[in-house]
């Protein structure tokens, strides 16, 4: 083995002509000259959903000259919401990530802002709804990019057969395909009366009363109808309010006409309450519908997915969007922004939809009238209103219009379920309201 | 004198590798290296993240700011907090009780089946044990399904009412302390049979020459020969149940009304749901001081025989 020592006079010079010699070499764009790129995004519970956005980050990194590292985290178990706190701790993980609901806001302090995207995208694809922008944009920034994958409406899902022989009503002739809903008629008291005609016939409506998410989504919107706010957009506590009142009244009457378990239910349950062909209505998105269309076909046949019925402060359906952000941390931000971009086009957004079979719902306004909707079947435009086309309802979310970190915890503790609940099992109205109250109270500790 | 120096310096660096010799040749030595990757691990694994979780007890809900026992001070004002107090110590030590007696009952059965086929009794009553939590209990929820109840299938082939499982807070409670009964009472079973097999046989039969009814045999002879492995069970048990997270978490989710949460599952809640980890990890904390008094009370209990001994 031969072994020569290298003076510091000649490793100087060596190490000077090699900086020379790198700085001045033309730049020669390789096969990831852009760099690597971490991304971390929801598995769909569709199969083959994935597919449509593998292939457009595929697309958009086979053009910049960027490697593309892509995981899909399944949000059973939480996986993506410890995922997402786990890297948030770290200050480590992927550039890109799917941020659920309320996460934009929850790590507002740590996410890149993303004017610079949606600010344009808007532009181009039309507003979104006052929902997304009150999750996604804090401070006047928008923390992160409204998601097509993984968006959702939680309305109802009917039965046209039982709304029809039970309660009298058709839900397509009220949400016909292809044009504008005739839904005057459908308010929440109508809604009570079909509520209780399904339930004496033997077809209770499944709407869950735990305190999982679809449960909630319910009440908000039906809080939200009736004008309920717990606490205002100032941090002011108001429960103690007649709409309130009005609001727990109603929820009163309507538990009486559900099943009796409802404060057990998870978001399992109502799909299957569907599924076994028991159940009049749901509220959910198109997935219930799907497992249907390949479990029990008949049933599939005869749902019908429409707006939410009104109330005294207006028509307001459950809408809960994703987004994907990039950590404050992340090396290669510029990239990040530009598959962001890539991904929110009309054209990538429409191939999202038609994989998900219309289960995914693009933020935009421009982007709602995709013929996937139009043609899903059977039975044929069942999916038509889904997307909220003639803009006939409020798209909202429980516990707006709260500071986020207080809006936040009333949503993932229940709150107003548990107030539902507390007070159909005969609990004072006023000791439900101090409950209330004194729960919302500690969760403005900071 | 710079010879002298040299000299000195040889010696003394003979002297250090002597006695770094003579350190390696020691038991202790050799036992603490061998010994060194697990408490490595155990550093790792549990010193550090104990460690953290009681940093982020002490931080204000940003995570900004020192607060010190603020969010233990906090919780003592919280309705709900207490419930879950209420709900975790009567999971814990009415689960505790019921596996032991079921675990001592199933134990002296097996014991008294001949050795032959106690080996397939024993496999057969461990598998409750050996499947994975999260697993049994979805079969679980399965049989106690608020809508599809398998046992309100057959208790309706009775003519009895359908009962709400998981719906109502007494059945709801009822139901996720029977999973855990079900999961934890092979373990107090084997342990017991261990106990069994090593009391001597003569003690039972100087016993039956005195007299002794199987009721005194069972007071006088072998609880206590079985005292210590009872109590230590009890313990493990109880540390292990208070701790517990899946049964309830797929179960119920804490539901209704909260009023299944255990220590664990409402820490998820607040922690990692809800967005705020100090105040999830002081509920998670909460345990340790409990923990600590029955820890403290039953070691205590077992020190104090083994000296009598």
């Amino acid at each position: 083995m031969v072994s020569r020592k290298v003076s510091r006079r000649r490793f100087v010079a060596s190490t000077a002509a090699v900086s020379t010699a790198l700085v001045a070499a033309p730049f020669v764009r390789g096969a990831y000259a852009a760099g690597k790129l971490s991304l971390g995004l929801w598995d769909h519970w569709v199969p083959g959903a994935n597919k449509a956005t593998e292939e457009v980050i595929k697309a958009w990194a086979d053009k910049e000259k960027v490697e593309v590292t892509l995981d899909f985290i399944t949000s059973q178990g939480n996986k993506l919401l410890l995922t997402t706190a786990a890297e948030a701790q770290a200050k480590s993980g992927h550039d890109v990530l799917a941020f659920s609901t309320w996460l934009p806001a929850r790590y507002s302090e740590q996410l890149v802002t993303m004017n610079d995207v949606v600010e344009p995208l808007i532009k181009q694809n039309g507003a979104v709804n006052g929902t997304v922008e009150y999750l996604g944009k804090v401070g006047g920034k928008w923390l992160a990019v409204p998601a097509t994958v993984g968006s959702q409406m939680k309305g109802p899902c009917s039965r046209i057969d039982l709304m029809k022989s039970l309660a009298g009503i058709d839900v397509q002739a009220m949400y016909p395909a292809g044009s504008p809903p005739k839904a005057e008629a459908w308010t929440l008291d109508a809604f009570l009366k079909a509520a209780e005609a399904c339930q004496k016939g033997g077809h209770a409506f499944g709407i869950g009363l735990g305190t999982t998410s679809d449960s909630v989504d319910t009440a908000g919107a039906i809080f939200h109808s009736f004008g309920a706010i717990l606490v205002d957009a100032k941090g002011e506590i108001t429960v103690k309010n007649d709409k309130v009142r009005q609001a727990l009244e109603y929820y009163k009457k309507l538990m009486a006409f559900l099943p009796e378990d409802a404060p057990a239910w998870d978001d399992a349950s109502n799909n299957k309450w569907l599924v076994s062909g028991k159940g009049a209505l749901i509220m959910n998105p198109p997935s219930a519908w799907a497992v249907a269309k390949r479990d029990a076909p008949k049933v599939a046949e005869q749902c019908w997915t429409h707006g939410f019925p009104s109330g005294p402060a207006g028509r307001f359906g459950p809408f809960l969007p994703f987004f994907w952000g990039t950590w404050s941390f992340s090396k290669n931000q510029s990239a990040a922004k530009s598959l962001l971009t890539a991904m929110s086009q009309p054209d990538a957004a429409e191939k999202m939809v038609i994989a998900s079979g219309g289960y995914d719902l693009p933020s935009f306004e421009k982007l709602t009238t995709f013929k996937t909707w139009a043609e899903e079947g059977p039975p044929k435009g069942t999916l038509y209103h889904y997307p909220n086309p003639h803009n006939h309802q409020t798209l909202s979310i429980a516990a707006a219009p709260a500071p986020h970190k207080i809006a936040e915890q009333i949503y993932t503790q229940g709150i107003q379920t548990q107030m539902a609940v507390r007070f159909y099992k005969g609990e004072a109205m006023d000791k439900t309201l101090d409950w209330a109250a004194k729960e919302i109270e500690g969760f403005m500790r900071n | 004198m710079a010879d002298i120096a040299a000299r000195g310096a040889v010696t003394a660096t003979g002297s250090s590798r002597s006695s770094l010799h003579k350190l390696m040749q020691r038991k202790s030595t050799i036992a603490f290296l061998m010994a060194l990757p697990l408490i490595v691990l155990i550093l790792t694994l549990v010193a550090y993240p104990a460690g953290y979780a009681v940093y982020l007890a002490m931080l204000n809900k940003g995570m900004t700011r020192f607060v010190g026992f603020g969010n233990f001070d906090f919780l003592f004002g919280r309705e709900t907090f207490w419930m879950v107090v209420y709900q975790s110590c009567l999971f814990a030590i009415t689960a505790v009780i019921f596996k032991a007696i079921i675990g001592f009952v199933v134990a002296h059965f097996v014991h008294n089946i001949p050795s032959k086929g106690q080996r397939k009794w024993r496999g057969m009553l461990l598998v409750p044990w050996v499947i994975p939590p999260a697993m049994s209990t979805l079969a679980w929820l399965w049989l106690f399904d608020p809508s599809y109840s398998a046992f309100n299938w057959i208790l309706a082939g009775f003519g009895i009412d359908r009962i709400p499982w998981t719906g109502e807070t007494g059945w709801a409670r009822f139901s996720v302390i029977l999973v855990n009964v079900w999961i934890g009472a092979p373990f107090f079973m084997i342990m017991y049979l261990a106990a069994l097999k090593s009391v001597p046989e003569q003690l039972y039969e100087a016993a039956s020459i005195d007299g002794a009814t199987w009721w005194q045999r069972i007071w006088y002879v072998t609880l206590p020969m079985m005292r210590n492995i009872i109590a230590i069970t009890a313990l493990f048990s109880l540390i292990v149940t208070f701790a517990n997270f899946d049964i309830v978490r797929v179960l119920t989710k804490g539901d209704p009304l909260n009023t299944t949460h255990v220590f664990a599952t409402w820490a998820f809640r607040v922690g990692i749901e809800s967005g705020d980890i100090p105040l999830g990890a002081s509920v998670s904390l909460f345990m340790v001081p409990i923990l600590a008094v029955a820890a403290t009370f039953i070691l205590r209990d077992i020190t104090k025989r083994g000296s009598e001994v």
